[in-house]
């Protein structure tokens, strides 16, 4: 069963080389013909299908469209040609914290958060003592976040972004937020996330990761598909860019990893 | 059809994001201060007082001819500052959204909508300062005050309306939201709030003479505020015109701020 089908999306950006944010400047500039756009391509012709379980990298060089990728397929950015479907409850663990009111105390955050995610407030209900346990946050319920530790914030964060079990789920990197020991605690409930026939769509740079998680690979190079198949072959191919680096980072990336369930 | 189920589907799963913004802007706005939400109904009511006071006695016959002034007036203020309140703060909601919309997708109509919802909200509060004036200055209660809930409805739909158009061009052209205000500055003084159109002298444009009461029929606004008036001051009930034009007005401007809003929004994330 296909879950994430994307049929040759392309996706152009209007870079206007000056901004005009304001009638007189746009007028001005669209008088004397100024207004130029450069267009810019992030993505271009990509097509790729993800089956239910499986397990899915993106791989390729900074400003090669993953993001962009990511954004289009839950659903931010609208493809400008080529359309994205997506078959079940979708998690995109892209950016933590959408929504947060730093002004706002963490219990409220919690369920703003949690229905800017589409969760009910009922479900909220019962997941929160599970979030805040999570969190370690209990004496700090009711400050408003602002008063919060940047570390302390991510925590609520990613309690609250991985409190339901999607059926696809899609991240840019594998996410760990705080400390050593919480870190851990992440890694622990993003393998729980991506066990038992979740549908994974994986953005990451650590090349070894995505090697032994993945079963099929996608390499984008400046907006389109450079390579596409079976981890192993297109992961290979991969680090032949430069080999030695690519030795390095996996020697690296070895000391903490996540093991594919 | 479809598409329409659709829609309402996805409306009936963003309810609670939408409750749940309702009620951030409330804590928000009333957070620190001692008597929070009694300031809904004060403000306006202190409002109310100077204005009664200004218009009685500086400007000696505004008032005058006016049955119960004072009840006159502040149907007229809370009307026209739920129409302000709602298109001004709905106008500035997808910048202010900018954070959210370009992490998780969420229907972008959500934020205007949230916005006139809140005024509403505000507005209804408010209304407890009508009953304070309507009790103190010893009005009627009509039975038509129950027709009220129509020119409000309408209103409401109006200024959503107004404020998805609003909102869509805002992101745009920012120079918006100093052009609306001086807009409403305008519109206030073209909405019959504190006086009665029937008693101005006619507006002379070159050789041609208008009565003002003919001109401010084109204010979509003076109809809803002529409509609630006359279903809790006068008790006269809503007439023919009152009832079409309100209406009309409301369906209008939702059609035109929906077409907008709709074709725009697609490129809102690219803008802000």
């Amino acid at each position: 069963m296909k879950m994430i089908e994307v049929n040759n999306v392309s996706m152009r950006f209007n870079m206007a080389k000056e901004k005009h944010e304001s009638l007189k400047e746009y007028f001005l500039a669209a008088v004397q013909g100024k207004l130029q756009f450069e267009e810019f391509y992030a993505l271009r012709d990509v097509s790729l299908t993800v089956h239910k379980g499986e397990f899915h990298g993106i791989i390729g060089l900074n400003g090669s469209g993953k993001s962009t990728l990511l954004k289009v397929i839950s659903g931010v950015f609208k493809p400008t040609a080529g359309n994205v479907v997506v078959h079940g409850s979708i998690a995109p663990l892209i950016e933590l914290g959408a929504g947060f009111d730093m002004d706002l105390t963490a219990r409220e955050n919690i369920y703003l958060n949690g229905t800017v995610l589409g969760l009910t407030p009922k479900y909220i209900d019962e997941k929160f003592d599970e979030i805040v346990d999570f969190s370690e946050l209990r004496e700090f319920l009711d400050v408003p976040l602002k008063n919060y530790s940047s570390g302390m914030v991510a925590r609520i964060a990613f309690a609250i972004a991985t409190i339901t079990k999607p059926d696809v789920l899609i991240a840019d990197e594998i996410l760990s937020v705080g400390d050593f020991m919480f870190q851990e605690k992440c890694e622990e409930r993003m393998r729980q996330l991506m066990s038992g026939g979740t549908t994974v769509l994986l953005v990451s740079h650590s090349i070894g990761q995505i090697e032994r998680m993945c079963d099929h690979v996608t390499w984008l190079e400046k907006g389109r598909v450079k390579m596409q198949g079976e981890a192993a072959e297109v992961c290979a191919a991969y680090k032949a860019l430069d080999p030695e680096a690519a030795a390095i980072q996996n020697a690296n990336s070895n000391k903490r990893i996540i093991e594919a369930p | 059809m479809q598409m329409l189920k659709a829609y309402a589907k996805d409306f009936w799963r963003y309810r609670y994001l939408l409750q749940n913004l309702i009620g951030r802007d409330f804590k928000l706005k009333y957070r620190r201060s001692v008597l929070g939400v009694v300031w809904s109904v004060l403000n306006p009511l202190l409002m109310n007082v100077v204005m009664v006071v200004v218009f009685s006695t500086l400007f000696d016959m505004r008032g005058s001819g006016i049955k119960n002034f004072s009840v006159y007036l502040i149907i007229g203020q809370l009307l026209f500052n739920f129409f302000n309140e709602g298109t001004g703060s709905a106008m500035g909601s997808m910048l202010s959204a900018a954070p959210l919309i370009k992490k998780v997708y969420i229907p972008k109509y959500i934020f205007p909508l949230e916005r006139v919802c809140f005024a509403l909200v505000n507005c209804l509060f408010s209304f407890i300062a009508l009953v304070i004036v309507m009790l103190v200055t010893g009005a009627e209660l009509h039975a038509t005050v129950l027709l009220a809930f129509y020119p409000l409805l309408t209103l409401f739909v109006f200024t959503l309306g107004i404020g998805l158009a609003l909102a869509a061009a805002t992101v745009f052209f920012r120079d918006v939201m100093h052009l609306w205000g001086v807009f409403t500055l305008a519109l206030n003084y073209f909405s019959a709030i504190f006086y009665d159109p029937e008693q101005m002298n006619p507006l002379v444009v070159g050789s041609v003479e208008l009565s003002l009461s003919q001109v401010i029929r084109f204010n979509p606004l003076y109809w809803y505020i002529t409509g609630f008036r006359a279903t809790v001051l006068d008790g006269t009930g809503l007439t023919w015109s009152m009832v079409w034009i309100c209406g009309l007005c409301a369906v209008i401007a939702l059609a035109v701020g929906l077409f907008v809003f709709r074709r725009q929004q697609d490129k809102f994330v690219l803008h802000i």
